[in-house]
């Protein structure tokens, strides 16, 4: 059997870390190969090993039969390996054009830029994916969805044989992700070696052929996708079984109306949405990306203006103008990006942990009382079950998990009433997960009101009492949480687009 | 040129686009200096004098080269502290050349532009290779050069007597000597040289899309596989020898190289290129922008002296509108979001 790509006893380490541990893997003309494994497990280092970003220390790598040993980005695509990074790499300030072909601009004398070759040549990448955009648009002005499609655009003007695809589809919707999956079966069917590194289980049964599968940067197993369960993928990825029991919800429907939302509108973002919470409920919001939940959850908190709409607390009409009147009020609020608004990552955690409760840890001349946060952060650390080796641990070497927690911990010591989490496990993987889940639900439990907006549908479904669903800026519904509320049912009100709403208004 | 058989669905000539390129980000600065111009001119009647007009241009040549090569680097999203004192530092290295050495006036003119693009390749090195951020890198450069600059004169200024035409680098007009209605000095008409030519290489050349691509997004060019050390370099090196350019100006206005001035330079150049609209975050901006700030400065230090304004309010004065010219821009840039 020929592959195109081969891998054999590869050796990483990083400064007190062994990422990679004699770990193998290959790739076949024509094959989707995903590589699955959790945060850490050593996949996006493989990756960069493959694609001449990091440098192997120890190890074999093979393509076409032949040993190579890519030592930049440039020898890698000399060899036909291709990569798309998790992080969008784009230069939002210059065009789709510039962006494909960066560095390899068509010139004419003198260093001089042939702009319209360089237009040119992108358009055809751009007809051969099917992508109807002008070349010459500037990315920032893209939806995240199409600048993806930009990203793919610029690897393939490579003509790579191998495509490497790190978490191409974190940012896209369910009809956008249908879009790049034909592109890779596009791609397949022209003999490239694509591999996959995906947190979405459900994807890997779509369109992977083999799966390889990581755990603590070692080669645990290579198994067929076809005919291996997901639960069995899980379990070499954790190294347990992971437990997933139907969920059993309290009966909050007589609790005491924590926050109560009407007629709240900003612009076309949000248009005239209503709702409540309940002590002791998990309120999911689902939708689209853009649906406008980010958007609602930012206006109830303070963080943008608001053109109408009226917010409770408890049954008292509150005044909300900025994050500050929004914690006062007992709101809080966990942003969808941790490390750019949630944590100060170059922080301890005992620092992180007490930075949105200073007063409670400084005296009358503003010095700070160490002792008292120390015993605030290890209380914390042992309650939500934070994994780092000391309260002194600079946040940024936790993982994303523990991060969370951290997070959690701050606004846990505001004691707010209702919390907000917007996309509580974003590049969290599966273990972290479920704690995370189970953190959740014990502040429900102790009678808090929870708000989670998530667009991963099985996690709103696995936590929510009850599942608001917006669309295009509007709440375009409530469904019951539990068993009886199905995924189609939740999509069906995401896509209410409004010139369907109106026809259904007419036939009432 | 077979440039129509693209899929490209909104044909526009190349001119229009070059015009449409960024053209918000200079509207406001170029409303302003408008204002500026009317307002000064209903204020004093001696202020719209061709004279006067000639004055300003002139008083903008130094600052506004200056203004064009830190243009370059603040793209990049890097900044230049060392240009003022780098200025001063080319122009002794030309008495040198020529006062002390007696060398022909084109080799002082080579001096200088070499010496620039030496310093500034100088500073790139330590940016790119050694990884010190810009602004410490350049603020060692701007002492040590105005360090060297003392050292190599012995803190006597040189004169330019012994170089016949020096002083007409500067001062003599070329187009006042074809159209004697017109006498626009030679700084003036190198300042605008150096600005299109800049500008061309801005947006036309590799340099000039790696400027913005760096500032842009610098680890992605650099996973794209380009030499971005090199390139980055390559850029200082040109701010460099533009601000070569700068010396000879000063240095042919004053006909001596004056090696105690320099400091504060940068600082009016960077100034100038806020007010033009330049993202200091990098990634956005424009020579003709710059080129706009560097004449609304000489215009307001102008026109405030012309209706006798004490020179300490016109600092103040220009210090408020640079907070103004950045508040705007972002409420702008806030608005079109």
């Amino acid at each position: 059997m020929s592959y195109l790509v081969e891998m054999k006893g590869i050796e990483k380490r990083f400064p007190g870390v062994h990422a990679l541990k004699s770990v193998q893997f290959s790739l076949k003309p024509g094959e989707v190969h995903a590589l699955m494994g959790e945060n850490g497990a050593g996949k996006s280092t493989l990756m960069k090993i493959m694609s001449g970003i990091y440098a192997r220390d120890g190890g074999e790598m093979f393509v076409d039969g032949n040993p190579v040993t890519p030592d930049s980005p440039r020898a890698a695509q000399d060899l036909g390996i291709g990569i798309i990074h998790q992080e969008l790499s784009l230069m939002n300030d210059l065009t789709a054009a510039q962006n494909v072909l960066i560095g390899r601009e068509p010139r004419r004398s003198f260093g001089r830029l042939d702009e319209a070759a360089l237009n040119k040549k992108t358009a055809e990448i751009f007809a051969s994916l099917q992508l109807a955009m002008d070349p010459r648009t500037q990315v920032s002005t893209q939806t995240i969805a199409r600048q993806q499609l930009i990203e793919i655009a610029k690897a393939l003007s490579y003509n790579p044989r191998v495509l490497i695809m790190d978490e191409p589809t974190a940012a896209l919707n369910d009809a956008e992700i249908a879009e790049l999956f034909k592109v890779i079966e596009r791609l397949k069917a022209d003999g490239v070696g694509i591999v996959y590194i995906s947190h979405r289980m459900d994807e890997i049964k779509r369109i992977a052929d083999r799966v390889t599968i990581l755990r603590d940067g070692a080669y645990i197993d290579t198994v067929d996708a076809a005919d291996t369960p997901l639960s069995k993928i899980i379990q070499l990825m954790v190294g347990r079984e992971v437990t997933q029991n139907a969920p059993v919800f309290p009966d909050t429907s007589q609790s005491p109306v924590a926050l109560e939302v009407r007629n709240l509108s900003r612009g076309k973002d949000v248009r005239d949405v209503s709702f409540d919470v309940r002590k002791g409920e998990i309120l999911g919001f689902a939708g689209l990306m853009g649906a406008g939940r980010t958007e609602v959850a930012r206006i109830i908190f303070g963080a943008d203006p608001r053109d109408a709409g009226e917010i409770l607390v408890g049954g008292q009409p509150v005044n909300i103008r900025t994050p500050h009147a929004a914690v006062d009020a007992g709101i809080g609020y966990l942003s969808e990006d941790r490390k750019h608004f949630g944590l100060a990552v170059d922080m301890t955690v005992r620092a992180n942990i007490a930075m949105a409760n200073m007063d409670q840890f400084t005296n009358r001349a503003g010095v700070l009382d160490e002792a008292a946060m120390k015993r605030i952060a290890v209380k914390y650390i042992e309650r939500l079950g934070i994994r780092t080796p000391s309260d002194m641990q600079d946040v940024r070497l936790l993982s994303g998990g523990n991060q969370q927690k951290v997070v959690i911990a701050k606004w846990l010591l505001r004691d707010c009433d209702v919390l907000i989490f917007d996309e509580p496990t974003r590049g969290i993987d599966v273990g972290a997960k479920s704690e995370i889940y189970a953190l959740l639900e014990d502040l429900a439990a102790q009678g808090r009101a929870i708000i989670v907006i998530s667009s991963e549908l099985p996690e709103v479904m696995r936590l929510s009492h009850r599942i608001a669903v917006m669309c295009e800026g509007r709440l375009t519904g409530i469904l019951p949480g539990g068993a009886n509320t199905t995924q189609e049912d939740i999509m069906e009100l995401a896509t209410q687009r409004e010139s369907a709403l109106v026809g259904a208004e007419e036939t009432r | 040129m077979t440039s129509t058989t693209t899929t490209v669905n909104t044909p526009r000539s190349t001119l229009a686009r070059i015009i449409a390129a960024g053209t918000h980000q200079r509207v406001l600065a170029f409303a302003s200096l408008i204002v500026l111009l009317i307002g000064f001119s209903i204020a004093s009647p001696n202020f719209m004098q061709a004279s006067n007009m000639i004055a300003i241009l002139q008083a903008t040549s130094v600052n506004g080269v200056l203004a064009v090569a830190v243009t370059l680097v603040i793209i990049t999203g890097g900044i230049d502290l060392s240009v003022g004192t780098m200025m001063t530092f080319c122009a002794v290295i030309t008495g040198v050349v020529l006062t002390y050495a007696g060398m022909p006036l084109l080799l002082g003119v080579v001096a200088a532009i070499a010496t620039g693009a030496l310093a500034g390749s100088l500073s790139g090195t330590f940016v790119a290779k050694m990884k010190i951020p810009p602004f410490i890198a350049t603020l060692g450069m701007m002492l040590i050069l105005k360090g060297l600059s003392l050292v190599i004169s012995g803190t006597r200024p040189i004169y330019f007597n012994d170089t016949p035409g020096f002083s007409e680098i500067s001062r003599g007009s070329l187009i006042g000597n074809l159209i004697p209605a017109l006498p626009i000095p030679n700084g003036v008409l190198i300042l605008f040289i150096v600005a299109a030519l800049t500008a061309y290489i801005l947006n036309r050349t590799v340099l000039g899309r790696y400027c913005f691509a760096l500032g842009s997004n610098e680890e992605s060019v650099r996973l794209s596989g380009v030499n971005t050390d090199r390139w980055k370099i390559a850029i200082y090196a040109l701010a460099g020898a533009i601000v070569g350019i700068a010396g000879l100006l000063i240095a042919s206005r004053l006909n001596s190289a004056q090696p105690a001035l320099g400091l504060g330079y940068e600082l009016e150049a960077i100034a100038a290129v806020v007010i033009g609209g330049t993202s200091l975050s990098g990634g956005r901006g424009s020579i003709l922008g710059s080129l706009i700030g560097a004449l609304i400065m000489a215009v307001l230090t102008n026109g405030l002296r012309v209706l006798s304004v004490a020179q300490e309010w016109q600092t103040v004065v220009t210090g408020a509108i640079i907070i103004l010219a950045v508040y705007a821009d972002m409420m702008r840039r806030k608005k079109s979001n």
